[in-house]
C-alpha cells in the first residue's frame, strides 16, 4: 500500500492534544528500531493517526536510504498472512518481514478475536524486533481496550511506547484551518476561521468538512454573477427569437447615445451608493453635453469624496456613514466635516433626544435615582460624580441617563457637549483608534466633553486596554468637575473582572439602584402608555393592570399593546373585565365593589399609596398564620 | 407617451394595428401571441363581440427583456375596424408610437380599405400628429386567397401606399408576413430612440 504523499510532518499541525505523539513519531522516524519499539498510537477516528504513520514513513524514507518500509492496514496484513499460510509459505513470509526495517500497521483494533492471526503476529513481532525492525501501530483504542487479544501480544504491544492523540483545542483548530486554507490557497475574511473553530468538533475530519462547506459556499458566492441577459441572439429557433434579436440590435444601435452612457454611469454610481442627481439632470438636457468630461469630473469627485471619507474614518469611524460623503454636490460640506474632524472638534455621540426627564415617571422604585439625577442637573460634577445607575434591563436606566444628558447639554445658558455612548461602542471606537493609530485623537475627543454618559458600563469589564483608557479619562473628567453618569446591569461590586481601581472610583460617587417598577409607578406607567395609545385609563382598569408585578417597563408597554390589540379584535372598549380575561387573571370575589381593596374604589382620602397594602399574602398562608 | 424613459430605463413601444373590419388585425396578434414564449407575453386581452368581432380593442403586451440596460416592452393594440367604433379607434390610437395598417387584399374590400386609411389619417390629425412623422407599415393580408378574389400587391400599393411606406404581403392566419410586418414597424419605431427625440417623444 502506498503512503499518501500529502501525509507529511510539515503538514501536521501540532497542538496540545498530539504533541507527545508527534515527538515520539519523529524520534521513531529518525532512528527506527532503537527508541520506542513498538510505538503504539491510539485515538479517536479522524484525529490524524494515519497522518502520523504517513509522516513517519516519509521522514524515515528521506533519512534512511536503505531502510525497507512497509505500510499497510491490519486487514491487508492479515490477508497476506492467510495467503502465506495457505500456500505453505509462512516461513518465507516471516523472513520477508524480518528484513523490513519499519513496519507501519494501521487500525490494529481489528485484531479482536483473531487468535491465529494474533499468534502469527506475535511471533513475527518477536522476530522483527530481534532483527532491529521498528513497528508502529495505530488503533482507535489503547491495547488494553482491544477485546479478546492474547495477553502476550498486549504486553508486547505495550512494551514500547503508547501515546494517544486527542481532540485539538481551539487554538490548534484555528491553526489547522489556517494551514488547510494556505495549502489550498483559500482566503477568508478575518474572523471566519476563528468563528468556525469555535464549534466543538469531534475530530479534524469534521472540522475539515465544515471548512469545505464554507469553501463551497464562498465559491458559490463568488460565482454568483448576475443572471445572463435574456434572449441570446444565437437561438434563432422561432420567428419571435429572430424578431427579438433584430429589435435588440436596433435598440443597441439607437440607444447607445450619450444619454445611455450617462444613465449607465449614473446607475453604476448609484449602485456604489453615490447620489447622481448631477448626471440625471444632464440626461434630461436637450442637447448632448460633454459626456466624457462630465463623467471624468464626476468620478474624480467621487474619488475625492472617498479620500475624505477615509480620512474622516481614521479620526472617527462613526463619520464613515455620513451622507455628505455620498453626494458630490455637497463636497464643500464633506471637506468642512473632515477639517473639523481633524481638528478634533467632532464631538462624540450625544444623548438621544427621544428621552427626556418629563416623560420619566417616578415611583418609589426609582425615586432615589431620579432625585440624584435632578441634583446632578442642578449642579453637574459637584454632588454625585459619578452617578452609577444600576438595575435589571428595561427599568429605565438608559432613559434616565439620556434624560440627564439632555438636560446637561442645555447647560445653564451655555450649551455643553455631552458624550453619550454605549460601552460597546466606546470599546469599538478605541479598537479602531488603536488600529488606525489615532488613539491620541480619540482621547482628545472624549476629554474635551463637558459630561460623559456611558451606558451598560459592565461591558468594559475584562477589557484591559479599555479599562486603562477609561480610568485615565475618568480621572481627567472628574478632576475637571465634569459630570459622569454610568449605567450598568448590576452594582459595580458585582461586575466580574472590573478592575478594582475603577470599581472603587465608581463607588466613590453615588451608586443607586433602579428597581422593577413598584405599584405606584406601574399605575402611572400604565396611565401614560394607555393614554398614549388613545385608550381611557379608568381606575378599575388601572387597578387590575397594576396588580401583578412586572420586571421592567417594557413589560408594561407589551401588556398595553396586547390589550389594545385584544380590545380591537373583540371590538369592545378596553375595560377591567377584558384585561382580566386577556391577562388570565381570576375574576375577583364579586361580592360587590366594596370588597375590592384595589385602590380603584377606595375612598380618595385613604388613597395613599404608601399606606395601602397592595399585595396580600395568599389566603392559605393567612389561614395558617391565624392557626398559630 | 414617452417611448424611452431614461430615468426608469424603460422602453415602451405602443404599436396599433389599424385597418378595416375583418381585415385580420386580431389574427395578426393571435399569431404573434402564439409565437411569443410564455414567460415573455402578458395575457392577451381581447374584448370581442358575440360575433367574434373586436368590440373595443385587443391588447397584447410583450416583454422583450433587458436590451442595452433598458427594460423593453411592446404593447400591441388593434382597433375595431367597423366604422361605427370611431371613438374607440381614436382612443386606442392615442399615444401610438407606430401604426400597422392591415389591408384586406380582397378586391371587393378595396373601398373599405381606402375609407379606413382616410379614417386613420383623420384620427392622427385629430391628435396633432404629423402623419409623415408617424412610423407606419402596410400589410396586405389574405394574399393566400385565390388570385381571382384578391388584388395584387402592386394594385393595392397604387390605391393605399401613397406615402410609400414599407409594405408586406401576408397570410396572418398561417403566419407568413406577420413577423416581417412587426419587425419593420418595430425598427421604424425604435429609430426614434435617436438622441434628438429625447425623453419626451
Amino acid at each position: 500500500m502506498q503512503l499518501d504523499q500529502r501525509l507529511r510532518f510539515d503538514s501536521y499541525v501540532v497542538g496540545a492534544g498530539n504533541r507527545l505523539a508527534v515527538a515520539a513519531a519523529r524520534a521513531v522516524a529518525e532512528s527506527p528500531g532503537s527508541v520506542y519499539n513498538p510505538l503504539f498510537i491510539y485515538g479517536g477516528t479522524g484525529l490524524g493517526k494515519t497522518h502520523l504513520l504517513g509522516g513517519i514513513g516519509r521522514l524515515a524514507e528521506a533519512l534512511h536510504e536503505n531502510l525497507e518500509i512497509e505500510y499497510l492496514s491490519l486487514e491487508e496484513f492479515v490477508d497476506q498472512l492467510h495467503a502465506a499460510i495457505s500456500a505453505g509459505q509462512l516461513e518465507a513470509f516471516s523472513s520477508r518481514y524480518e528484513r523490513v526495517g519499519l513496519l507501519l500497521i494501521d487500525d490494529v483494533q481489528f485484531l479482536t478475536g483473531r487468535r491465529e492471526t494474533q499468534a502469527a503476529l506475535l511471533k513475527l513481532f518477536e522476530r522483527m524486533q530481534r532483527a532491529g525492525g521498528q513497528i508502529v501501530l495505530t488503533s482507535d483504542r489503547p491495547p488494553s481496550g482491544i477485546s479478546d487479544v492474547d495477553e502476550r501480544l498486549i504486553s508486547r504491544l505495550s512494551g514500547g511506547l503508547i501515546v494517544d492523540v486527542t481532540v485539538p483545542d481551539y487554538e490548534t483548530r484555528v491553526a489547522i484551518l489556517r494551514a488547510n486554507c494556505e495549502e489550498r490557497r483559500i482566503v477568508f475574511r478575518g474572523g471566519v476561521l476563528e468563528e468556525l473553530a469555535r464549534f466543538s468538533f469531534v475530530n479534524v475530519r469534521e472540522l475539515q468538512g465544515a471548512l469545505n462547506r464554507l469553501v463551497a459556499h464562498q465559491a458559490a458566492g463568488i460565482e454568483e454573477t448576475p443572471a445572463p441577459a435574456p434572449a441570446p441572439a444565437d437561438r434563432p429557433t422561432g420567428e419571435f427569437e429572430s424578431f427579438l434579436s433584430e429589435v435588440t440590435s436596433v435598440v443597441q444601435q439607437h440607444v447607445e447615445s450619450w444619454q445611455a452612457r450617462l444613465t449607465e454611469a449614473a446607475e453604476y454610481w448609484k449602485g456604489e451608493g453615490y447620489r447622481t442627481a448631477v448626471l440625471e439632470r444632464a440626461v434630461s438636457l436637450p442637447k448632448s453635453p460633454d459626456v466624457a468630461g462630465l463623467l471624468a469630473t464626476f468620478s474624480a469627485a467621487v474619488e475625492h469624496l472617498r479620500d475624505l471619507e477615509k480620512t474622516a474614518c481614521s479620526v472617527d469611524p462613526s463619520l464613515g456613514s455620513n451622507s455628505v460623503f455620498r453626494d458630490p454636490e455637497r463636497m464643500a460640506q464633506a471637506e468642512d466635516l473632515v477639517e473639523r474632524a481633524l481638528a478634533g472638534e467632532t464631538p462624540p455621540n450625544g444623548p438621544s433626544t427621544e428621552f427626556d426627564r418629563a416623560s420619566y415617571d417616578v415611583g418609589s422604585s426609582n425615586q432615589v435615582a431620579v432625585h440624584a439625577a435632578d441634583a446632578i442637573v442642578a449642579e453637574p460634577g459637584v454632588k454625585y460624580n459619578p452617578l452609577v445607575l444600576h438595575g435589571p434591563s428595561g427599568v429605565g436606566k438608559t432613559h434616565l441617563a439620556n434624560a440627564i444628558g439632555n438636560a446637561l447639554a442645555k447647560g445653564n445658558g451655555t450649551p455643553v457637549t455631552v458624550a453619550c455612548v454605549h460601552a460597546q461602542k466606546f470599546i469599538d471606537e478605541l479598537i479602531s483608534a488603536i488600529q488606525g493609530g489615532t488613539v491620541e485623537r480619540w482621547r482628545a475627543r472624549y476629554r474635551s466633553v463637558g459630561a460623559l454618559i456611558i451606558d451598560d458600563v459592565q461591558f468594559v469589564a475584562g477589557k484591559e486596554r479599555t479599562q486603562d483608557e477609561f480610568f485615565l479619562l475618568f480621572n481627567s473628567l472628574v478632576g475637571a468637575n465634569k459630570q459622569i453618569v454610568l449605567t450598568s446591569d448590576r452594582a459595580p461590586a458585582e461586575i466580574p473582572d472590573l478592575e478594582a481601581r475603577l470599581r472603587s472610583r465608581f463607588e466613590g460617587g453615588l451608586v443607586v439602584p433602579i428597581q422593577s417598577p413598584d405599584r405606584t409607578l406601574r399605575e402611572r406607567l400604565f396611565t401614560r402608555f394607555l393614554t398614549a395609545a388613545g385608550r381611557e385609563a379608568d381606575d378599575a382598569l388601572l387597578g387590575v393592570l397594576s396588580e401583578p408585578s412586572v420586571q421592567s417597563v417594557r413589560e408594561i408597554i407589551g401588556t398595553v399593546n396586547r390589550l389594545g390589540a385584544a380590545a380591537e379584535a373583540s371590538g369592545t372598549p378596553l375595560t377591567a373585565q377584558l384585561a382580566r380575561g386577556e391577562l388570565g387573571m381570576a375574576t375577583p370575589f364579586s361580592g360587590g365593589t366594596a370588597v375590592a381593596t384595589a385602590g380603584a374604589t377606595a375612598d380618595p382620602v385613604f388613597l395613599n399609596n404608601e399606606k395601602i397594602v397592595w399585595e396580600w399574602p395568599d389566603v392559605t398562608a393567612r389561614v395558617i398564620e391565624d392557626f398559630r | 407617451m414617452s417611448l424611452v424613459n431614461y430615468a426608469t430605463r424603460e422602453i415602451t413601444c405602443k404599436i396599433v394595428y389599424y385597418g378595416p373590419g375583418r381585415s385580420g388585425k386580431t389574427t395578426n396578434l393571435h399569431y404573434i401571441y402564439g409565437q411569443v414564449p410564455a414567460e415573455r407575453k402578458g395575457k392577451m386581452v381581447s374584448l370581442a363581440t358575440q360575433t367574434d368581432r373586436t368590440l373595443f380593442f385587443d391588447f397584447l403586451p410583450i416583454d422583450l427583456g433587458i436590451i442595452s440596460g433598458f427594460t423593453t416592452r411592446f404593447q400591441l393594440y388593434t382597433v375595431p375596424g367597423q366604422v361605427y367604433y370611431q371613438t374607440t379607434r381614436r382612443l386606442v390610437l392615442q399615444g401610438a408610437d407606430g401604426v400597422v395598417f392591415v389591408a384586406d387584399s380582397q378586391a371587393r374590400q378595396l373601398g373599405e380599405n381606402v375609407e379606413s386609411m382616410q379614417d386613420l389619417h383623420a384620427n392622427l390629425v385629430n391628435y396633432d400628429v404629423d402623419v409623415r412623422e408617424m412610423p407606419m407599415v402596410i400589410q396586405y393580408n389574405k394574399q393566400d386567397l385565390p388570385g381571382d378574389l384578391i388584388m395584387t400587391v402592386p394594385e393595392l400599393e397604387d390605391h393605399l401606399n401613397f406615402r410609400n411606406v414599407p409594405s408586406f404581403s401576408a397570410d396572418a392566419l398561417h403566419g407568413p408576413g406577420v413577423f416581417e410586418t412587426l419587425r419593420a414597424i418595430s425598427e421604424q419605431v425604435l429609430r426614434k430612440l435617436s438622441p434628438t427625440s429625447g425623453s419626451n417623444g
